[in-house]
């Protein structure tokens, strides 16, 4: 998740008292995934140590400067890299410590190395956990600890996140991602003659939470068309199912890690046609 | 992208280097875990080995799990998941400890192995009135502890069920006779755990039980299919927590709500002993679906200080507790057992180890399973801890393995897509998909974790012949033919009661105590000897229950390594009298009778 940077139109800067007001969108994602670990953690204990999420945080914001500062010739702004390393605190699951300081540098140097034509193609912490809980499966775990289960936290979240990405202008992507699931596993239920609620059930879990209002929105390594993003999560969700008919657990973070740099790479290729492509000419009007 | 392609080329070198430290470390892990497949070397390396010896001994018993209401048949496997266990007692007071298991499908019999002296046992449990407990219509045994209620002198049964628990009188080791009526028992409770108890020193043995599914359902009619925990971390839908008090004369009243046990979490095990140092022995409980909880006893009430101490933070799934002082250093650390499945649910089973210098209201623990190595066993249950070798240390035998079946399909991928959910789809057993004859982390190898007394355990278990893959539940240590060293018995679900016959080199010596109260309870429950010897010393106690589902032998043993020089043994009595004992020599067993 490196959603730092904002794809919406510049905004015209606040005067007065609405200066103190306006939140600067950056800040928006930041805070309301800090909100989400905090109320988890206040409420249930959602952590199994805050030093195991500091240490995320920590090495994700000091591999971003350190890269930064040597590759891009200046410190980048902190709230991608923090993102990334509450991100991972949150979703990956070992009793060790070093698994969480090994996936969030993993995460942070992926946008310095997989690169293409000056973009990063993974999401980060997408590409991070996954390299992880597909090397280590005996040391790591995603998430599977629950905010209590409870419908009203489920709510809330939903709520709150829902708000939010509506301000960010990418509300579209995730409500896109769950019309997508649900028909899916209503699918996936028919085919396999499972409970439907069964094959809901992932979407109703925290790791989902995170996945739907952080990793599929992310600006950076999401395609720039609203029509293309919203193909883009069909498409995860698409992979997703047959990740599942495998028995994949982590199937949705799977999908996401093939389909997100392949749509990418789609736009890139599509964008540079475009630029080739000669301009068209004027015709003349018929006599 | 600035700087040059030496600079790309050494931060392409790191991020490789980053994705091979994961690929290294499982590399170096699975290095480290090759063991020794023979038993003389093993006997040389580790000074002992073990030799399963069931058919030899007379031991014949194959556990079998319930079958609840069809409603439930789609994943019975799951929900019928527990029920084997294993007690040691001398019931009959001739000094050769004897072991009591249950079975768990209804009309199934329980059996009480009585020991023959010669290496083989007899179950007199039909004879004797303690078989046929899991009659249609009463519920079936989940596990079993002796106590000496009555302070008769020969030990009582309380058979823990899901159904209607009984408490059996000892009469003299000839019969038994149930007393639960007299006694006050509830009709009907769906509980995993229980321990034996003097909570408030009065010498009167008191009785913890620990609910698992509420005590209004009936399982095998069941009203509703709403009977799953309410959360896999946070669930407080389960069974009701009671706590027997003692009033003698075979009658017991329930005051759990009264001195502060409250809880609704789901029980699985449970253990008591004086963790604060406060003389009054605390109650810890380990809980399914969420933290575990420490009921500290200040001689009055219970005040459950789970989180402040540390143990009842972050929820796991709680399925073992046993108490040992692992560092010979007189404190009781405790080992709770959890859920680890590679790559899908790592929670880590958990080493309580008090922090230095604190007791009291200060008391904390931190979680040492990793430092130590005893954290990864897979779907671990009952385990206990004991010196298998006597070399002075206390060791840690772990059994393990959920649902065994077919060994090439799994249902992981559905339990975790379920048990992440909302309380409203996991609560309701219709929701969860069909087992269909698919294992749940089953064929599991057991852990034998021998402690070096240096700070780290080592897994033996394949190198000193426990190969065994069967779905363990619980694990019961005793001295089973007066030898000197500890033997293990492992009770399976739906399988084989397995009997380990242990052998220890020689040259390493041991002592045992055997303890009778007096002023205090007369099984001795709840006494304390600390053992002092070549500039150390070890705190054991007489145990009411510990494990899953286990009851280890009372008699206490300690090894005590090569040419061992006693200084002395302390006791401290369930009634609070200090008793010290000098002159003592190894390889001996002492029977001590608590000062009138």
């Amino acid at each position: 998740m490196s959603q730092q940077t904002i794809a919406i139109p510049p905004r015209q800067p606040a005067r007065g008292w609405k200066k103190w007001l306006s939140l600067d969108n950056r800040f928006v994602p930041p805070i309301f995934i800090t909100l989400i670990l905090l109320g988890g953690q206040l409420t249930y204990g959602i952590l199994e140590s805050y030093e195991k999420t500091l240490l995320a945080i920590a090495t994700a914001i000091v591999v971003e400067m350190v890269l930064g500062k040597i590759f891009l010739g200046k410190f980048p702004h902190p709230a991608s890299a923090y993102i990334t390393g509450i991100s991972v605190g949150i979703l990956l699951r070992s009793p060790a410590y070093w698994p969480f300081a090994v996936c969030a540098a993993i995460a942070i140097s992926s946008k310095y190395v997989l690169r293409y034509k000056g973009r990063h193609l993974w999401n980060p912490s997408n590409l991070g956990i996954c390299i992880v809980l597909f090397l280590l499966p005996a040391s790591v775990a995603g998430l599977s600890i629950q905010w209590g289960n409870n419908l009203w936290s489920l709510v809330v979240i939903w709520m709150l996140g829902a708000a939010i990405l509506w301000r960010l202008h990418r509300l579209h992507i995730s409500a896109t991602y769950v019309v997508a699931f649900i028909l899916l596993a209503i699918l996936r239920a028919h085919i396999l003659h499972q409970p439907v609620l069964a094959e809901i059930s992932p979407i109703t879990g925290p790791e989902y939470q995170l996945f739907i209002f952080f990793m599929i929105t992310d600006p950076k390594t999401t395609v720039r068309s609203k029509l293309g993003q919203s193909l883009v999560v069909i498409a995860v969700a698409v992979l997703e199912m047959f990740f599942r008919f495998d028995q994949s657990v982590y199937a949705e973070l799977y999908a996401l890690f093939w389909i997100g740099p392949i749509a990418m790479l789609i736009e890139m290729w599509l964008n540079a046609r475009r630029v080739k492509a000669p301009a068209p000419q004027p015709q003349m009007a018929r006599p | 992208m600035k700087r040059g392609p030496i600079a790309r080329a050494l931060l392409i070198l790191f991020f490789v280097g980053l994705i091979a430290v994961p690929a290294v470390l499982t590399r170096v892990s699975a290095h480290r875990n090759k063991t020794h497949d023979s038993a003389e070397s093993a006997m040389t390396r580790y000074g002992f080995h073990f030799t399963e010896v069931s058919r030899q001994a007379g031991v014949n018993f194959t556990h079998h799990a319930p079958v609840l209401d069809p409603k439930l048949a789609s994943i019975m496997p799951e929900v019928a998941s527990m029920g084997a266990s294993v007690s040691i007692v001398d019931y009959n007071r001739d000094g050769w400890p004897d072991i009591y298991v249950t079975n768990s499908r209804e009309g199934t019999m329980n059996a009480l192995y009585r020991n023959n002296h010669d290496g083989t046992f007899t179950d007199v449990a039909p004879q004797l009135g303690i078989a046929d407990v899991n009659k249609t219509g009463t519920g079936v045994s989940m596990g079993a502890v002796w106590g000496d209620y009555d302070n008769d002198g020969y030990p009582d049964l309380f058979l823990i069920k899901w159904g209607r628990p009984i408490l059996f009188h000892n009469n003299g080791g000839k019969s038994f006779t149930d007393v639960s009526e007299k006694a006050g028992l509830p009709k009907w409770m769906n509980a995993n755990t229980a321990v034996w108890f003097d909570y408030d020193g009065d010498g009167k043995l008191d009785l913890f039980v620990g609910g698992y599914y509420n005590e209004n359902i009936d399982l095998w009619h069941l009203k509703t299919t709403k009977i799953m925990p309410d959360s896999f971390e946070y669930a407080k839908n389960g069974g009701c927590k009671y706590l027997f008090h003692n009033l003698g004369g075979g009658r017991f009243d329930e005051v759990s709500a009264q001195l502060g046990i409250k809880s609704r979490r789901w029980a699985l095990a449970s253990g008591a002993a004086d963790l604060s140092g406060s003389g009054h022995p605390d109650l810890f409980v380990a809980n399914d679906y969420g933290v575990s909880e420490l009921y500290v006893n200040d001689g009055k009430s219970f005040h459950e200080e789970g989180e402040q101490t540390g143990v009842g933070f972050a929820p796991k799934s709680g399925m073992n507790v046993a108490f040992g002082d692992i560092f010979n250093q007189g404190k009781y650390s405790i080992y709770v057992s959890n859920i680890s499945e590679s790559g899908i649910l790592i929670q880590g089973n958990n080493l309580w180890v008090p922090q230095e210098g604190q007791s009291g209201s200060s008391l904390h623990y931190q979680n040492m399973a990793r430092d130590l190595g005893v954290e990864l066993g897979g779907w671990s249950f009952g385990a206990q801890f004991g010196d298998l070798n006597n070399d002075g240390n206390l060791d840690l035998f772990l059994t393990n393995g959920y649902v065994s079946l077919d060994r090439n399909k799994s249902y992981w991928y559905d339990f975790a897509k379920v048990a992440g959910g909302n309380s409203t789809i996991i609560g309701d057993a219709k929701n969860w998909p069909a087992f269909d004859g698919r294992s749940l982390s089953g064929y599991q190898q057991k852990k034998v974790w021998l402690n070096d007394g240096a700070g780290k355990f080592e897994d033996v278990a394949q190198a000193v012949g426990v190969t065994d893959t069967h779905d363990g539940r619980a694990v019961a240590f005793a001295d089973l033919w007066n030898r000197g060293v500890l033997d293990v018995v492992v009770a399976n679900q739906d399988g084989p009661l397995l009997i380990y016959k242990n052998t220890v080199n020689p040259q390493d010596k041991w002592i045992e105590f055997q303890l009778e109260g007096t002023k205090s309870n007369r099984s001795a429950i709840g006494a304390q000897v600390t053992l002092f010897w070549n500039g150390q010393q070890q705190i054991q106690q007489v145990s009411g229950g510990s494990g899953f589902a286990a009851q280890n032998e009372r008699r206490i043993h300690f090894g005590l390594g090569k040419n061992p020089q006693i200084e002395k043994a302390v006791l401290r009595w369930p009634s609070g009298e200090v008793q010290t004992l000098d002159h003592l020599a190894p390889d001996q067993l002492y029977n001590i009778k608590e000062p009138e």
